[in-house]
């Protein structure tokens, strides 16, 4: 996405929601939209260009805690509603947030279809393994073998690899970030916020609630940034592929893919070429054209 | 008496039922007749049997009546299906070298054509129809003139070669028929008028395009498709952003997201598509964001019937989303009203910030009318409500409530990208600034309010939607109460009932919701023996209409074979139930009998 310069600077403050987040404290959300607020400041987007989306769930709650437009939808539904979003009016800057039970389970299909289509938005997906606003059942990350209430004698599914499976998508931007490290979260969410077309970031953001297997510390122990390996090219899909099926001791975060090759939706579609925004458009039909119209019946 | 015309084609699938039933319908409206065509069809793309009945005549065609005046079967199926039922005075042509009338005598005029000689051994099985068509075509009386013009601007693209290969064809059946058959009793009428021929769903789609949608998406199902076909292909030109999403969930939440984001946006969908929608619907409601949303119906449950009609999902409109919020439901009656509804519902859903939904079904958006092109009025009203889409700078905006209580319970709606607006929507209960109050232990006066403040629209809408009227005398020996699409064929059936001798009057319900009930009781009172005619097996608006009013009827005519009624069904159930001795109220059940 393009920087929109403004005349006033805006700061991190800017982004203060009505209300404060109340998610328990020590979640991992914190981090998620303290960093977004602080690259939208250094952005200098004003907030009335924003747009946050989300679906259902704690990391759900996010468009209250932001001084945005935002939209509170359905669960598994944000990215659905933010592609009718830009598609409105693509000069404005969608950001979709939402946790792993609403983006990888019921809301799947769109997040494929999201993908493949390349809208230009970014979507963190605030990824704690668990179900945490319904207190704790297995979610499509959590490993094989987790016990859960709805599942106490341990998960015996594998889990979805959303990196693998953004990849395999055809998504033309995709990351992996940890609240607990801001500034290498902030710096993925900034390049997410600059490419133009579909971002992905899964952030681990530990639930301190419910989950218990994939604490702070055992992201800790593992994650490992790709930044780090100076022969790592996250232009390459194979590689990234390779990289994005790397789980167990080493967990591998940073940005695995980009391209810019490819055109975002609103690019692809010759209606918003000239006019600018739909949303903004005269409503009648030039009478030349109702006349071709009707002639078509006649 | 009936002065119409009614031609038939039947064959399968494949076998290009389409292309001449196009043809005579062109023919027809140049000639400044009105019509109505139906389509019987299996869910089938090669084979099966295909019956298009098109019906002509100068005064308003509104069915497809109850007669075939020529029958043209493509094949021994289509001909043994239906010779049985033809009439005196009416007539069948065929391709003689494939197709027998079989052993049974007939009524009809016989008229073979011997299609191998005449058209000198091709194969093609197009010559078999245009042999038909010229033929036909002079039997009616109408000069070749207008079938050379058509069948030029049909094959223009194929160059000049294919288009004289054609005519010349025509030519040949239209001689043949001129030395061999007799002529109609009476030639086809014509008068100075000209008339738009359109299919419901390209009235849907068009009266979108004249509503000012800017974004229609769709997940392609039957009998819908047809919006989508029309809005893709003039999309470019009518400025209008089409998406075919992953399924119907993603249409109606991408839909909305748009909506939100201050266009006009629409989508079509039948039973099964709106099924999973109706989360949606209750997000709509909740964020109050308008959305229009058009519900074709088929015959149901579950797959169903899908080419076969229905007026089956009344309930589902009815209780669609969860939770109690405010909607408009609205069902066309006819394929021009399909296009005028449109704008009427997009600026009641924007005026109001609620879901619309317009119930059509397969009868209309299949089928064909011919129009008045004044109909289709591009210039139609645009409300879009209360909506702030730009910033006053000589307005304080500080504290800006999205959700602001106010006496109608509308209230003003600001886009994303107006400064000083910002607010989240959410599918959460909310307060007036738009903050969640879902989780606050406990709030019941704000909830309250705020579900107060979302109920009030109902009374705003119920001033702005007009009330039904009674269409004939008040003091009618019969009554007739209809909703949507039956509303042509229940007129047919009151003239004819008219006719001989039994005076009928007709009461047809195109606003559900809100429906209106103490006029439809005012005008009921006072109706001598009421029947309510629907195209379903549990009378679903008799029981709306009862639950609303407690009114119960004298008699129910109910069909849900698949087929839509045809006059002498709905005529014949009056006399039966009229000549019935009993006081308990009646069901009829007509039965189709012309199978396809």
């Amino acid at each position: 996405m393009a920087t929109v310069l403004e005349p006033k600077p805006i700061t991190a403050a800017d982004f203060k929601g009505k209300v404060d987040p109340d998610w328990c404290p020590g979640c991992g959300d914190f981090g998620v939209l303290s960093s977004l607020q602080k690259v939208l400041a250094e952005m200098n987007v004003s907030p009335h260009n924003v747009v946050t989306i989300s679906g259902i769930g704690c990391s759900s709650n996010l468009p209250g805690f932001i001084d945005t437009y935002g939209m509170h939808t359905l669960h598994g539904r944000a990215l659905a509603v933010a592609t009718g979003v830009k598609m409105a009016n693509h000069k404005l800057h969608v950001v979709v947030t939402g946790g792993d039970g609403d983006g990888f389970g019921i809301g799947g299909n769109h997040f494929i279809h999201t993908i493949r289509r390349n809208v230009d938005l970014l979507y963190i997906a605030m990824d704690n393994q668990i179900y945490g606003l319904t207190t704790g059942q297995t979610s499509p990350t959590s490993r094989k073998g987790m016990k859960t209430k709805s599942m106490p004698y341990g998960n015996v599914e594998e889990p979805i690899n959303p990196i693998a499976l953004a990849l395999a998508a055809g998504a033309t931007f995709v990351a992996r970030g940890f609240s607990a490290e801001p500034k290498h979260l902030a710096e993925l969410i900034k390049q997410g916020l600059e490419h133009k077309g579909f971002s992905f970031i899964d952030v681990f953001s530990p639930c301190v609630t419910y989950n218990h297997d994939n604490t702070y510390a055992w992201f800790r122990e593992r994650v490992k940034k790709l930044e780090l390996d100076s022969s790592y090219d996250s232009f390459d899909w194979h590689k990234a592929m390779k990289r994005a099926l790397v789980w167990g001791d080493e967990i591998p975060i940073g940005k695995f893919f980009q391209r810019t090759d490819l055109p975002s939706l609103d690019q692809a579609e010759p209606i918003l070429d000239h006019g600018g925004p739909l949303a903004h458009r005269e409503l009648r039909i030039a009478p030349e054209v109702v006349r071709s119209f009707i002639a078509e019946l006649m | 008496m009936d002065r119409t015309f009614a031609v038939a084609i039947g064959g399968a699938a494949g076998q290009g039922v389409a292309t001449p039933g196009d043809v005579f319908a062109k023919i027809f409206a140049r000639r400044g007749l009105h019509l109505n065509a139906y389509n019987a069809y299996q869910s089938i793309i090669r084979g099966g049997h295909t019956f298009l009945t098109i019906r002509a005549g100068i005064e308003e065609v509104t069915c497809f009546g109850d007669r075939i005046d020529l029958l043209i079967p493509l094949n021994q199926d289509s001909m043994d299906r239906h010779l049985g039922l033809m009439k005196p005075g009416s007539a069948v042509v065929y391709n003689a070298d494939t197709i027998r009338p079989g052993p049974h005598a007939t009524a009809a005029q016989l008229c073979p054509l011997p299609v191998n000689q005449l058209s000198k051994g091709s194969r093609s099985k197009v010559e078999q129809n245009t042999l038909a068509l010229g033929a036909s075509l002079k039997m009616m009386g109408v000069g070749f003139e207008p079938l050379a013009e058509i069948l030029t601007e049909q094959f223009m693209r194929k160059g000049d070669k294919v288009v004289t290969e054609n005519l010349n064809i025509a030519r040949l059946g239209y001689d043949y028929a001129a030395a061999n058959f007799l002529p109609f009793a009476s030639p086809i009428p014509m008068s100075g008028m000209q008339y738009a021929v359109l299919s419901g769903n390209i009235a849907l789609a068009m009266g979108g395009a004249a509503a000012g949608v800017k974004f229609y998406c769709a997940y392609p199902m039957s009998p819908s498709t047809g919006v989508l076909h029309w809005m893709a292909a003039h999309a470019r030109e009518a400025g209008i952003m089409v998406r075919q999403v992953e399924d119907e969930i993603g249409v109606i939440n991408m839909a909305i997201g748009a909506a939100h984001a201050g266009v006009r946006a629409m989508c079509a969908t039948s039973g099964g598509g709106f099924a999973l929608m109706t989360e949606g619907l209750g997000m709509s409601a909740m964020m109050e964001t308008p959305v229009v949303v058009v519900d074709v119906q088929r015959a149901g449950p579950s797959t169903g019937v899908p080419t076969k009609t229905e007026q089956g999902d009344l309930w589902q409109m009815l209780g669609a989303g969860f939770g109690d919020f405010p909607r408009l439901i609205a069902a066309p009656t006819d394929i021009a009203d399909c296009f005028k509804l449109v704008p009427e519902m997009h600026n009641l859903a924007d005026r109001f910030q609620c879901p619309g939904i317009i119930l059509g079904d397969l009868l209309l958006s299949e089928g064909r009318s011919s129009v008045d092109p004044k109909q289709l009025n591009f210039d139609t009203k645009i409300d879009r409500g209360e909506m702030i889409v730009s910033a006053d700078p000589t307005k304080e905006t500080n504290g800006y409530k999205r959700y602001k209580i106010t006496e109608s319970g509308i209230s003003p709606r600001a886009i994303p990208g107006v400064p000083g607006h910002t607010h989240t929507a959410a599918t959460d209960e909310h307060d007036e600034d738009g903050v969640l109050i879902s989780d606050e232990f406990t709030n019941p006066a704000k909830r309250r309010a705020m579900m107060e403040k979302r109920q009030r629209k109902v009374s705003g809408i119920e001033a702005a939607v007009e009330l039904p009227a009674l269409i004939g005398p008040p003091d009618a020996d019969v009554t007739l109460v209809g909703w949507g699409s039956t509303k042509g064929v229940i007129r047919e059936a009151v003239a004819i009932l008219n006719e001989e001798g039994i005076s009928t009057n007709q009461l047809q319900i195109r606003w559900l919701v809100p429906l209106h009930g103490k006029a439809i009781l005012n005008i009921l009172e006072l109706s001598k023996y009421t029947i309510i005619v629907e195209n379903n097996y549990s009378g679903q608006f008799a029981r709306y209409l009862r639950s609303e009013t407690s009114y119960v009827p004298n008699g129910y005519i109910r069909k849900y074979d698949g087929e839509p009624f045809m006059p002498h069904h709905i005529v014949e159930a009056v006399k039966e139930q009229l000549a019935s001795k009993t006081h308990e109220t009646q069901l009829s059940v007509p039965v189709h009998e012309i199978l396809v």
